[in-house]
């Protein structure tokens, strides 16, 4: 029961009533947008996983009919268009929702912040965490790069369809490629360093125990997403996968 | 030593680093003595002395507070200027003295803010709305003690800005969750939590402060240490408010 004397500003909240209103009202807030970038965070954190998982396979022997391990997991990929594609658009949806999100924070923080400070001090944070709309746009457009590089073949000097093992042999032979590949591997462990500790923070899981573990996993996790991805073109580049 | 401090006549005034030359600085005294002792000169010459915030000089006001080399509230951690010591810093030293930084905070002088977008934000929701009457009896209301003592934690935020000065996203929310904290944590601010962190970070949001990106300065500056915890609090108890909301029915004998 409202307390005399005391004006309720219930303009905050009616918004919230309907459901449309209620996302745009939870969505306009920034805790709402972090939201949003933490839960989309996480499943692009889960693809990246399983996608260099995926990757790894290109170390396995050839099977005894001749097919490589990893041109086998492609068909497997493929073996359902409709459910290929029901993924495909689930992770693009979470790319252009985490980028959107970014975007618009990106520019609340500069509206905020107008005028520069003359000395600035980085004192105890991270550098990954100060440089997150850096090393983002530039995994985003290598994610453009890779996709017409290994996906539609592109740029690719001599794409086959599922051919997998001979693709990603003959894309990571031209050297400045490969070197390419590896500055946004490493643009992605900066990326996952802060961005896989600080989504549990955005989400609100925060306690003195396990926060601690959470940033060393994160920092862990970053490390070997970038060490098993960028091994790839190292083999190659080095002749030990052919 | 050297200073170069921020001096503009007016909040529409462009303003600028000034440098100023002083000598003689006793390390006893604290960063804003010394300045006190820069504006005698400055008064000797006729000219207007440098502006700021200060009144308690204790520590617990939060009054005052700038930027100084980079840092807000000084190279000491866990203190506000007029508790940071010239032994902090060493003969010679060049110093750059800047106000926060936020467009949510406009500078009205030199090195003064305007930090009323706080109290809006208090005015939001942060507070607990009770019937005034007799005192309660003490221990009518239990409170365990690891509870109490996270509350007292929050409730330590003098609200002086440093933390939004710090943020690279000038963003309100170590504060703003501090207070959602330290009422949320009891049990008499438990019927009012989840409105409350709606309201209130629906007002920071108004008042043009950025979003938290986690990055932590705000808690390395903070001169009573509030943890970057009370943002994941204030984050769950926001999301849990926003969805959760529901009007006041007639049936139940509310609206």
């Amino acid at each position: 029961m409202p307390v005399a004397g005391i004006t309720y500003n219930e303009n905050a909240m009616s918004a919230t009533a309907s459901g449309l209103a209620r996302v745009s009202r939870f969505y306009e807030a920034p805790v709402g947008k972090k939201v949003v970038m933490a839960v989309t965070g996480l499943i692009l954190v889960g693809f990246v996983l399983g996608h260099m998982a995926g990757n790894l396979q290109i170390y396995l022997p050839v099977g005894e009919n001749g097919v490589y391990a990893i041109d086998k997991y492609g068909a497997l990929l493929h073996a359902s268009e409709e459910l290929l594609w029901g993924v495909r658009l689930a992770l693009l949806a979470s790319v252009g929702l985490h980028i959107w999100s970014a975007i618009q924070l990106a520019s609340a923080s500069n509206a905020a912040r107008p005028v520069r400070y003359v000395k600035q001090s980085p004192l105890k944070s991270t550098y990954a965490s100060r440089t997150m709309y850096w090393s983002g746009p530039i995994i985003g457009f290598f994610i453009v790069y890779h996709l017409l590089h290994f996906t539609t073949g592109t740029v690719h000097p001599d794409y086959k369809y599922l051919s997998v093992h001979d693709n990603v042999v003959k894309g990571f032979s031209v050297w400045y490629v490969s070197a390419f590949y590896i500055v946004a591997m490493a643009m992605l462990c900066m990326h996952l360093y802060h961005g896989v500790w600080s989504m549990f923070q955005s989400l609100g899981f925060n306690h003195p125990r396990y926060t601690p573990r959470l940033q060393f996993g994160a920092k862990a996790f970053a490390f070997l997403i970038a060490a098993g991805n960028i091994s790839i073109p190292l083999a190659i580049l080095s002749g030990l996968v052919k | 030593m050297t200073l170069n401090v921020w001096r503009q006549k007016s909040p529409a005034d462009a303003g600028q680093m000034v440098k100023y030359q002083l000598d003689n600085v006793s390390e006893h005294m604290s960063f804003l003595e010394m300045l006190d002792v820069l504006n005698e000169q400055l008064i000797g010459k006729g000219e207007i002395p440098i502006s700021f915030d200060h009144d308690c000089r204790e520590g617990i006001c939060g009054s005052c507070g700038f930027v100084i080399n980079g840092v807000a509230h000084g190279p000491r951690g866990g203190t506000t200027v007029c508790q940071l010591h010239m032994r902090e810093f060493k003969s010679g030293d060049e110093l750059f003295i800047e106000p926060w930084r936020a467009s949510a905070f406009p500078i009205i002088k030199d090195l003064v803010v305007n930090r009323s977008a706080f109290d809006r934000i208090i005015q939001a929701g942060g507070f607990v709305s009770i019937p005034t009457g007799s005192a309660p009896d003490g221990n009518a209301i239990p409170v365990p003690k690891k509870e109490s003592d996270r509350a007292m934690s929050a409730a330590t935020c003098i609200g002086c800005g440093a933390c939004v000065a710090a943020c690279p996203n000038a963003s309100a929310s170590l504060f703003t969750s501090a207070k959602i904290s330290h009422l949320g944590l009891l049990p008499q601010g438990q019927p009012e939590r989840y409105d409350r962190a709606v309201k209130m970070v629906n007002q920071a949001n108004e008042e043009g402060f950025g979003g938290c990106t986690n990055i932590g300065l705000c808690e390395a500056v903070c001169p009573k240490h509030i943890s970057l915890e009370n943002i994941a609090r204030m984050n769950r108890d926001f999301t849990v408010g926003a969805w959760s909301y529901r009007e006041a029915t007639a049936d139940g004998g509310g609206a």
